[in-house]
């Protein structure tokens, strides 16, 4: 599991963007219940943490895709794909990632960097 | 109803066709789209597509398996509508009777009069003017964009990126003075000067050289512009000719109320061929915006399976993005109504900051350069505050 943040330093409505490869984000829903996905728009290369929360969706900041974070689904155009979701513990105030072991779904311009193409 | 024909197979028409499915509908469901395409998207074909970063598969807008109960009639023109018994008569002879009708024709790209059958000279609207573009500026040259707009400036960034020599011409002495004000549209437009593309504005295009094929760009002014390939980007006009004596009202579009419902009862409109009511401004409105195709057809289709019975909800205010040379501008709300616009984060000529559009004190719209995280909050407050 790889430590996040902070329960008390993540408020809900907000986000916390891991800089691990790829990217994984926490939201902490208006709820009050966390959630970790893919911080990448499976349609382009936009970061979700940057995104608009709204109950248990989150919107891509570009193009309003909507993603929910219990799932990973995607709404409505242009992504097509879901994102990837991950295990979140809470212990000790604490947050935590267990990270999914299935193959991400990333936009064509990430996943040809990832793969030692051109970006 | 028995029967719901959508007219139009691209965003605005996909997105009506699904919330007809997901609001409950499940009969017959006809889609008609002049097209011979499955619905695809297009604000990449002005960029990724032309690039050719993309290809084809990936503009489809369907996703893998999805399947909506409809029947397609692609490559079918709609040619009239009989208001009698809401039958839409196709270029080809055929008909198709309908309960319910979605109007979403969308708009066509304007062209230069006296240019047909010039060859060089390109519009950008569909799948096929960007295979054509895109096959052109692959062989390089000197390109001339007659428009400084969000496509023309779209394609001037691209061909930029491939290499070739582009000139911008703008008839406006600002471009983009009527989506963002004079003052950002002259700050978004110094990106082409900014990557040594000419902008040239201010300045009318009185004809274009050449033959068989063109020459170059003549201007009200007397300068001769050399081209090898020109793209016209001067606006789009709505579809909607085919609906002239149907009983369906027009004015720059079809009228629409503020859910899609238009004169005629058991037909509504969306998308770029729609004129809806906007009621926070008391005038009617046709927004090209891709997320207006998106968002709004649900409204309609909501008013269309009940006659009207939904009041319609309040539309978050209109936003768009665009791309160009590396850039990210996104906007959102009304320019036109604002009496100040203020840089809060960032500087523009760093070409990352966000400004907002204020009238009486309060923001009416928003726009970033290369700033989406608050961009996104400043959106999320715009729809929350505006009355």
């Amino acid at each position: 599991m790889i430590p996040a943040c902070r329960l008390a330093d993540l408020p809900r409505g907000e986000a916390y963007r891991l800089d691990i490869d790829p990217p994984v984000s926490v939201f902490h829903t208006d709820d009050g219940e966390v959630f970790a996905i893919d911080d990448t728009c499976t349609h382009q290369d936009a970061s979700l943490a940057d995104g608009w929360l709204e109950g248990c969706e989150v919107e891509c900041p570009l193009h309003a895709s909507k993603f929910d974070l219990r799932t990973g689904v995607v709404d409505a155009p242009p992504a097509k794909l879901p994102v990837r979701t991950h295990e979140v513990v809470v212990e000790d105030g604490m947050v935590y990632v267990r990270l999914s072991t299935d193959a991400p779904n990333l936009p064509p311009c990430i996943a040809a960097r990832l793969a030692g193409g051109p970006a | 109803m028995r029967t719901v024909a959508v007219v139009g197979a691209s965003l605005a028409g996909l997105s009506a066709a699904r919330s007809l499915r997901s609001q409950g509908y499940d009969g017959r469901l006809v889609v008609i789209g002049d097209e011979p395409h499955r619905p695809y998207d297009r604000p990449p074909l002005s960029k990724e597509f032309l690039a050719g970063a993309v290809a084809e598969a990936d503009l489809a807008l369907e996703t893998d398996g999805e399947d909506l109960q409809a029947e397609w009639l692609l490559g079918a023109r709609a040619a009239g509508l009989d208001r009698m018994d809401r039958a839409i008569r196709l270029t080809d002879g055929r008909q198709v009777r309908a309960d319910g009708v979605v109007i979403a024709t969308g708009a066509a790209a304007r062209t230069l009069p006296g240019t047909d059958g010039l060859a060089g000279v390109h519009v950008l609207r569909t799948l096929d003017d960007a295979r054509g573009l895109r096959d052109a500026l692959a062989l390089g040259g000197r390109l001339v964009v007659i428009g400084g707009g969000f496509v023309g400036a779209e394609v001037a960034s691209t061909a930029y990126a491939l290499g070739l020599d582009v000139t911008v011409v703008e008839a406006a002495p600002t471009p983009l003075a009527g989506p963002l004000g004079e003052a950002m549209g002259g700050i978004v437009s110094a990106l082409h000067a900014d990557h040594g593309v000419r902008l040239l504005c201010g300045v009318g295009v009185k004809g274009l050289g050449g033959e068989r094929r063109v020459d170059a760009v003549l201007l009200e002014d007397g300068r001769s512009i050399p081209a090898d390939i020109v793209v016209v980007g001067v606006g789009a006009r709505p579809n909607v000719e085919w609906l002239e004596g149907s009983g369906v009202a027009l004015d720059n579009g079809v009228t629409c109320g503020a859910d899609g419902r238009t004169s005629l009862a058991g037909v509504v409109a969306v998308g770029d061929c729609a004129s809806w009511y906007d009621p926070r401004a008391g005038v009617h409105r046709r927004v090209e915006h891709w997320t207006g195709a998106l968002e709004r057809p649900a409204a309609a289709v909501a008013a269309l399976l009940s006659w009207g019975a939904v009041e319609p909800g309040v539309p978050r205010p209109p936003y768009f993005w665009s791309d160009q040379y590396g850039v990210k501008i996104q906007f959102a709300g009304h320019a036109a109504g604002a009496d100040t616009v203020t840089v809060v984060e960032g500087v523009t000529d760093d070409r990352s900051f966000l400004a907002v559009y204020r009238r009486a004190g309060h923001p009416v719209a928003v726009l970033g350069m290369n700033q989406p995280r608050l961009f996104t909050r400043w959106r999320k407050q715009l729809s929350v505050a505006t009355p």
